[in-house]
């Protein structure tokens, strides 16, 4: 089967230093896939090189086997590779439930309609209460993004990202910052995911990580360190020495590679 | 009562006292009250681009000029009927904004500014030098008075110029009230708040706030066209950096991102400038700096976030 994601190779370099270097991945279609790593691993830049947030300096991103490498950011989105932020990214100053009809009506091909009300258009207005109800938002949706709490805007990130109807859904560290309530009902959420819609997650909370992938990739300075499931990931010696920093923190100041 | 029917209350009463207007006050007055509507229009087209988009201006000015020319050209050569004028004025405006926009939308905030800056400033020297179209700094004169609509007299009385004028204006205003209530509309807001989330969401951003600055450049070409309709004279001093400026200044008196405050702030713009300012010998500049002082320190959001008890209230249940 093609894989839904495929990384080959990846690499972002910021002058001397190897953000993302060399990193190969393969995710297949409906799978929860994490990606987990110490600080400085490399996560988030490997998130946006896929996203195409930035251009890889070398290597390929493939999108159902399609390479995407070259391809801009708001087409990969039509494509339907879709992520959320690490650090809410909203619209503040706009009702929560304008956020996510921005989403609704991009995915709907209306946002270049310039005649027609957006309140009167019942199917967005209705499709974007569904996607707030479905976060837990759904009382919320009067409120000004501005002014919901750090959760909720993690909650109404993760709508917006919906709201494009994604075939894979980037979630950097959605459960940052969150309650053990609201991290409990954001696993929910993604569980209940269609089972087609294939999840791409980073996140630092390793028990949300292994009680929602089944495949989880572990990403060491930059570099990519082995992908196993759960188990054999908490079963690996190189991924405790990782973590705990057993002898390799120095690498983190060494120039370049011998 | 609730707050629409407030807000009923307030367009209707605002409504009759336009109309009503040109039975009570002079004719220098009501030629007064018909620059202030221009100048609400071009303060609408500097607001859907500072204001709505989030790409803070000073180059509509070229735009107005635009059309103001256009309008002088189209009027003493081909039709001196209103409407007509209008629309050509209004796409010759798009037009310009279109081969010139790409080269502002490069840059955002205060690059964006000062390239517009310099496209306002480009376009008032080439006013002055092009003779051949513009007649130079002698100004364009000889306009023929417009006609409303095709058989009608033309309107020479400035009370019935001033009637032609508002009927223009409440047009173009409902058109950007529509526009801003459609799905366009939210996406030109989605570019101010967070245009990288915009375009994460899958909208190619650069080609909205393009067309964002066409359309600004549409309002602005048919604002010189009501520019001339009004004064049938047009000169490059009519488009140079003061109106640019005082556009700007207009939106940020009345509130950056209200239409109704952009053209509140415009009446009052004018007004100091036109009308105040001739009663204290030409220290109209020095009230206008004034009132800005005066306005960004106690209404920092201007008249438009003034907020009532009841609106307030209305925040707190949302909130």
């Amino acid at each position: 089967m093609t894989p839904a994601l495929e990384v080959r190779a990846v690499s972002q370099h910021f002058g001397q230093l190897k953000a993302v270097d060399e990193v190969t991945l393969s995710v297949a279609p409906g799978t929860r896939h994490a990606v987990i790593g110490p600080n400085g691993a490399g996560k988030s830049t490997l998130f946006a090189l896929i996203a195409g947030t930035l251009r890889a300096t070398t290597g390929h991103v493939l999108l159902d086997g399609e390479d995407v490498t070259s391809v801009s950011e708001h087409r990969r989105v039509r494509r339907g590779i879709v992520r959320t932020f690490q650090h809410s990214s909203l619209f503040l100053s706009q009702t929560v439930l304008d956020n996510v009809l921005l989403a609704a009506q991009r995915r709907a091909g209306a946002s270049w309609s310039m005649l027609r009300p957006l309140r009167k258009r019942r199917d967005l207005v209705g499709e974007g209460q569904a996607l707030l109800e479905q976060v837990g938002l759904g009382e919320r949706h009067r409120a000004r993004a501005g002014a919901l709490s750090h959760g909720e805007r993690r909650q109404l990130e993760v709508a917006v990202a919906l709201g494009c109807r994604p075939r894979v859904v980037m979630l950097d560290e959605p459960a940052a910052g969150m309650s053990p309530a609201e991290t409990a009902r954001f696993s929910r959420l993604v569980t209940d995911l269609p089972s087609d819609v294939t999840v791409l997650l980073v996140e630092h909370d390793l028990d949300v990580v292994f009680g929602l992938a089944d495949t989880v990739s572990v990403l060491h300075l930059g570099r990519h360190l082995l992908t196993g499931t759960p188990t054999e990931v908490k079963a690996s010696e190189e991924v405790q020495q990782a973590y705990l920093g057993a002898a390799d923190t120095s690498e983190l100041f060494r120039e370049t590679a011998p | 009562m609730s707050p629409t029917v407030v807000k009923r209350v307030v367009v209707a009463a605002t409504l009759v006292v336009l109309l009503a207007l040109p039975w009570v006050v002079n004719a220098y007055a009501i030629s007064t009250v018909s620059r202030m509507l221009v100048f609400a229009v071009l303060a609408v087209s500097v607001n859907l681009l500072t204001g709505v988009t989030g790409l803070p201006t000073l180059g509509q000015s070229a735009y107005f000029g635009v059309g103001a020319y256009t309008g002088a050209l189209v009027a003493t050569t081909l039709t001196d009927v209103g409407p007509v004028q209008l629309v050509i004025c209004a796409a010759a405006g798009a037009l310009a904004a279109a081969v010139t926009g790409p080269v502002a939308m490069r840059a955002r905030g205060v690059p964006f500014l000062m390239i517009t800056l310099a496209i306002g400033e480009i376009a008032y020297v080439a006013a002055g030098r092009l003779d051949f179209i513009t007649r130079g700094t002698d100004g364009f004169s000889g306009i023929p008075p417009v006609v409303p609509l095709p058989g009608m007299e033309p309107l020479r009385l400035d009370g019935l110029v001033y009637y032609y004028v508002l009927a223009v204006f409440l047009l173009l205003f409902a058109i950007v009230a529509v526009l801003l209530r459609s799905p366009f509309g939210l996406a030109l807001r989605g570019i101010r708040d967070n245009e990288a989330r915009l375009r994460a969401v899958g909208y190619p951003t650069t080609a909205f706030a393009l067309t964002s600055y066409c359309i600004a450049g549409a309002l602005a070409g048919a604002a010189g066209s009501m520019w001339t309709a009004t004064q049938r004279f047009v000169a490059p001093g009519d488009m140079g950096f003061q109106v640019a400026a005082l556009a700007l200044l207009a939106v940020v008196i009345g509130g950056v991102g209200s239409m109704w405050g952009a053209c509140v702030g415009a009446a009052l713009v004018v007004l100091i400038r036109d009308y105040l300012g001739g009663f204290l010998a030409g220290q109209g500049p020095l009230l206008l700096g004034i009132l800005f002082v005066v306005v960004v320190y106690t209404l920092p959001h201007g008249l438009a976030g003034v907020s009532w008890p009841r609106r307030r209230s209305r925040e707190e249940v949302s909130a």
